[in-house]
């Protein structure tokens, strides 16, 4: 077992007479890639809300490196370490790589009385970047002209700036085609090999199989499962899902 | 290591100002150019050039305003009266402050009249930026209704007359508005240096960088920090100070400022940009290309008098390049794929 990075204890949410999420205690170490698997309604977004700091749980606490935390909006979850990436990758597709990754976080240097923008050193971080995740994404290339594979590293690099200790990835392999969706699983295990660690949200098994250490499972707001990805088989987790098993 | 390379292993991708649009325009002008002289050689003569750059540094000063505008997927149509209403003010502090004792300071009238129209011009530029960043009402309709409200109050102020540039201190308002440094108009010289301001601000600023991200994703630039309700009322309040400033190079230029001055200039400009490769669902445009855009409007008006050709003709052959302009780029687009 990993030290842990994160723990939910007991948590528990719900919207008006919806119970989103009822009793969740789950536990994340550094470096570690947990694919969290459920049906549509079965809480993964709030899960991912709530650690993205979106909202608090109504119940229940957020452990960060064994102190108890309160995220009141992501900036407090990044000011932690904790970097979402969207589903929808949320790029200026009419900007180059490099000024996505530093979008709100340019480097500046100055000219005279000028603040002007350090257009070098931003590719170049950038290019590092790209190298540290093994993308072959170049800093100066507009992301309109981008595969989906290479958007998002563009959007993994942002939380690489960051310094992003846990990244919550939504659904990042789908609408992408196989071959990007190889090069997006490529990436998470560079981040695991940093260090960093990934929450992975997907509907696809396969995908979830190919890079996770461990998977959850969560049906109607509960934890149903969290094995080792070595003590369970996909036909196992799909029962899980749909609910011909209860829990495992 | 570098970008080089690793470039062969990647799609070969055109980038850069050699593939934008404000480049085929650009060539497109001179080819033109090269084809009025072959029919008129006076196109050509020195006097000719300063006078063509002349006429069009008033619709390009405006055009850069408007430019990033659109960048920010916005529309300012209220330049043309903004032009009107900020000429009529500065007209009308210029002939008081003529009558008061600070016309024996020589420059002061000038000075706080100047001051006065751009000031009426900041006011105009802040309201749009503030319904349509803070409120939330659309461009078109916020500006539209701007657009009515400035040529209205020119209209109420001047009761339908023109107003004239009098008063002692008006010798040195005809000078920096309409004077000539080297046989250069000194207009143009106030072209060239806004343009390679905007170009600056664009390109190696922070707050280009963020007038370029608003208009490409609203949303992942509010994500990303990046201030969009200040952007927006910055690009409106820019566009406003620009026209106003056109509008008191134009009233130095007339010697008079009539209350119908640059009526419909709003179209023309925004054409300008958009030829010029400002594109109007935003993200894309330059500083270069209002400029290119208004000089090629303005080289087919002067090219169709000097070959004699009806100048009815002028607006017919401005349509047919706008359409011919945003084509070129689509086809262009279309073949890389995007």
């Amino acid at each position: 077992m990993h030290l842990a990075l994160l723990q939910l204890q007991n948590v528990s949410h719900s919207f008006g007479a919806v119970e989103a999420l009822r009793d969740v205690t789950l536990a994340i170490g550094e470096g570690e890639i947990v694919g969290l698997m459920g049906d549509n309604g079965a809480g993964k977004s709030t899960l991912v809300k709530i650690l993205a700091g979106n909202f608090p749980p109504k119940a229940g606490e957020l452990v960060w490196e064994g102190q108890q935390v309160h995220f009141s909006n992501p900036r407090d979850a990044r000011a932690h370490g904790i970097e979402a990436v969207y589903q929808d990758l949320a790029l200026a597709d009419n900007l180059t790589a490099a000024a996505n990754v530093f979008l709100g976080r340019e480097l500046l240097r100055r000219i005279g009385p000028l603040k002007l923008l350090d257009h070098r050193a931003m590719e170049d971080r950038a290019r590092g970047l790209f190298r540290q995740l093994k993308s072959e994404t170049r800093a100066e290339m507009l992301v309109r002209q981008m595969s989906g594979g290479q958007r998002q590293a563009v959007a993994i690099a942002r939380t690489l700036l960051a310094r992003a200790r846990l990244i919550l990835m939504d659904e990042p392999t789908a609408a992408i085609s196989v071959r990007q969706v190889a090069e997006v699983l490529q990436l998470i295990r560079h981040l695991k090999n940093q260090g960093i660690a990934v929450l992975f949200i997907s509907h696809r098994m396969p995908d979830v199989f190919a890079v996770c250490d461990r998977i959850v499972v969560l049906r109607r707001g509960r934890k149903v499962a969290d094995k080792p990805l070595a003590a369970t088989t996909p036909e196992e987790v799909t029962a899980l899902i749909t609910g011909a098993l209860e829990a495992a | 290591m570098d970008a080089s390379a690793n470039f062969e292993a990647l799609p070969r991708v055109r980038y850069g100002f050699l593939a934008s649009q404000t480049a085929y325009v650009g060539l497109a002008l001179v080819l033109l150019s090269l084809a009025i002289t072959w029919l008129a050689p006076a196109f050509m003569s020195i006097g000719n050039l300063i006078n063509i750059s002349k006429n069009f540094s008033y619709v390009a000063i405006v055009s850069l305003g408007a430019t990033l505008v659109i960048i920010t997927a916005g529309i300012d149509l209220s330049v043309g009266s903004v032009m009107a209403l900020v000429a009529i003010v500065t007209a009308l502090l210029l002939s008081w402050l003529s009558a008061l004792p600070v016309a024996k300071v020589p420059g002061l009238p000038t000075l706080l009249s100047v001051a006065g129209g751009l000031s009426a011009a900041a006011l105009i530029g802040l309201l749009n930026g503030y319904f349509i960043a803070v409120v939330g009402l659309t461009p078109f309709v916020t500006t539209l209704g701007m657009l009515s409200i400035c040529r209205g109050l020119a209209y109420v102020i001047t009761q339908g007359h023109g107003l004239a540039i009098a008063g002692p201190d008006s010798r040195l308002f005809y000078a920096l508005t309409d004077g000539s440094i080297h046989r250069l108009p000194v207009p143009l010289l106030y072209l060239l240096c806004l343009g390679g301001v905007t170009a600056l601000l664009l390109r190696h600023t922070r707050t280009g960088r963020y007038i370029y991200a608003v208009g490409g994703n609203e949303a992942s630039a509010l994500l990303a920090g990046v201030p969009v309700t200040r952007m927006k009322i910055q690009v409106y309040l820019i566009s406003a100070l620009l026209a106003g400033f056109a509008g008191i190079l134009m009233a130095g230029w007339l010697g008079s400022v009539p209350s119908n001055l640059a009526t419909g200039y709003e179209l023309r400009i925004i054409a300008a940009a958009v030829i010029g490769g400002a594109n109007l669902a935003g993200g894309v445009g330059g500083a270069g290309g209002a400029i290119i855009g208004s000089a090629l409007i303005e080289v087919i008006r002067n090219g169709l008098v000097l070959a004699r050709v009806n100048a009815y003709w002028q607006d017919t052959l401005v349509g047919v390049i706008i359409i011919l302009a945003v084509l070129l780029d689509r086809l262009r687009s279309r073949r890389l794929g995007r």
